[in-house]
């Protein structure tokens, strides 16, 4: 269980976080949404303590975010974009996680297999193509068995195939009882995946709750349309 | 400190691994080198080498800081959402950029003179002093690049911030100085002088130098006005304070911006 009680995030004069509210729920995909710059990645940031908030806070599991992080120990993030030092290699960063987690288990490396990267871990980021950075971006969430997981834009980037092998694994880590919380601009992936849905726009929560019961209000039958009459009667209120 | 020294190490192994470390390497051995053979042997390529280098370390040192540390601030995400404090990563950040650049540094001078000046002692003096020196401003000014990137979010700016602190403290700092001996030549200056020296890391660096070198005709006004009023042994005590101050100073200020600013 995820707690956010009253998060704000300004950034100089743009109010990314106008006071959140949120209680994402174990065992259930739940996806963040909404247009660019609503406060998709700034509240993820704020659960994984990388964005300091003005104000409110953020209980994991019963622990509250601060800056030390050993609750991040639960947690596996995939960032928006590949960041990885240009002369290491994957498997020099997968060792650099292992070694900063101090991490003695073996690091579930399934994915790594799934997407074809074995012939590819031992070459220097720098040479390696955007998609096949974004599969290393993708299989290093998943390397610790963490409890929650954290995944912003995770099909972005990736070819049919793996992006398929990703969201199946996604699928399959809820059925073992995780916490998934993403964020995706593609409807009929988020329609595909998410049990629960959350929609922000300028940094306020407009609708949380089950993405069947947002379908069901609306009056629509896809997601897509769903939310986008929603934003249609935000607009004329 | 595991963590830290974890930390250093990977960051180390990236930088070691771009091809501008070994060409900073290159560039000092090759000089050298060529000072030696055409300059008139090693106590000139000495000397030679002392202007370089206070001028190039700062440069690279806080240039090549810069641009890596803007290069891995969405790295630094990925990291930080580990479980790892802050201030771990931070120190990790700064000892696998300043380490190696100090070697690189080390190497590169050291190569070319260390054998040939092995049976001299004073020339091996100096080039320790010179060595050390350098090892000094690459350590403050690596610093001074976490404290302006960590300072300025815009990248270009904080490039820009970079290259300003470069020639405001090696190249402007001791013209302004002159300008105000020469102004108010009818004073005694010596004491603010003094004073006005140990503000700025290059000006320390080189009374360092001037100590073990007896050139402080050459090495600008503030270089002759130290080594009347100190002597060798405290000069040389009170320049390594002053770099130590030097170091100290801009990376608590950068670690305190790092632990509050956001991702």
């Amino acid at each position: 269980m995820i707690e956010i009680l009253g998060l704000e995030k300004r950034f100089g004069a743009v109010r990314a976080l106008a006071g959140v509210d949120l209680r994402i729920a174990t065992g259930r995909v739940t996806a963040v949404l909404g247009p660019n710059g609503s406060g998709k990645t700034t509240l993820i940031k704020g659960i994984l303590g990388l964005a300091r908030p003005d104000a409110g806070r953020v209980v994991v599991d019963g622990v509250e975010v601060d800056g030390v992080g050993a609750y991040r120990r639960r947690i596996g993030y995939m960032p928006q974009s590949p960041p990885f030092p240009e002369n290491l290699t994957p498997a020099e960063v997968l060792q650099m996680l292992r070694d900063v987690r101090g991490s003695v288990e073996q690091p579930d490396e399934e994915l790594l297999v799934t997407f074809g990267l074995e012939r590819e871990m031992g070459k220097p980021f720098r040479t390696l193509s955007g998609g096949t950075r974004q599969k290393v971006n993708a299989a290093l969430a998943f390397l610790f068995d963490p409890a929650v997981l954290i995944l912003d834009e995770p099909t972005a980037g990736l070819d049919p195939v793996s992006s398929s092998a990703l969201k199946d694994r996604i699928r399959r880590e809820r059925e073992r009882g995780k916490t998934v919380v993403l964020t995706s601009h593609i409807m009929p992936e988020v329609e595909e995946l998410a049990d629960e849905v959350v929609f922000l726009l300028e940094g306020s929560v407009r609708f949380a709750g089950a993405a069947l019961a947002l379908k069901a209000e609306m009056g629509e039958s896809s997601l897509e349309r769903a939310i986008a009459r929603m934003m249609s009667r935000k607009v004329a209120a | 400190m595991k963590t830290t020294l974890k930390i250093a190490r990977y960051q180390a192994r990236d930088v070691v691994r771009g091809r501008w470390l070994v060409l900073y390497a290159l560039f000092f051995a090759g000089v050298g080198e060529l000072l030696i053979r055409f300059g008139g042997g090693p106590v000139k390529a000495l000397l030679g080498l002392v202007s370089l280098v206070l001028v190039v370390v700062p440069l690279v040192a806080i240039m090549f800081g810069g641009i890596y540390v803007y290069g891995g601030r969405e790295f630094n995400q990925l990291l930080l959402a580990q479980p790892i404090d802050r201030r771990q990563l931070f120190a990790g950040l700064y000892g696998g950029l300043a380490l190696p650049l100090a070697a690189a540094f080390v190497l590169g001078v050291g190569t070319p003179l260390a054998a040939r000046v092995v049976g001299e002692p004073a020339q091996l003096v100096a080039l320790g002093t010179l060595l050390l020196a350098g090892v000094f401003l690459t350590l403050v000014f690596v610093a001074l690049a976490l404290l302006v990137a960590f300072g300025v979010q815009d990248k270009t700016k904080g490039l820009g911030v970079a290259v300003a602190l470069w020639l405001a403290l090696t190249v402007v700092y001791d013209g302004a100085v002159l300008l105000v001996v020469t102004r108010f030549a009818h004073y005694p200056l010596e004491h603010p002088m003094i004073g006005l020296m140990l503000l700025n890391p290059v000006d320390l660096a080189r009374v360092l130098l001037l100590l073990q070198f007896d050139v402080s005709a050459l090495m600008g006004y503030t270089g002759a006005v130290f080594q009347r009023f100190f002597g060798s042994t405290l000069g040389t005590a009170v320049g390594v304070a002053g770099l130590t101050a030097w170091i100290v100073g801009p990376l608590v200020l950068a670690a305190r911006r790092f632990r509050r600013m956001d991702f």
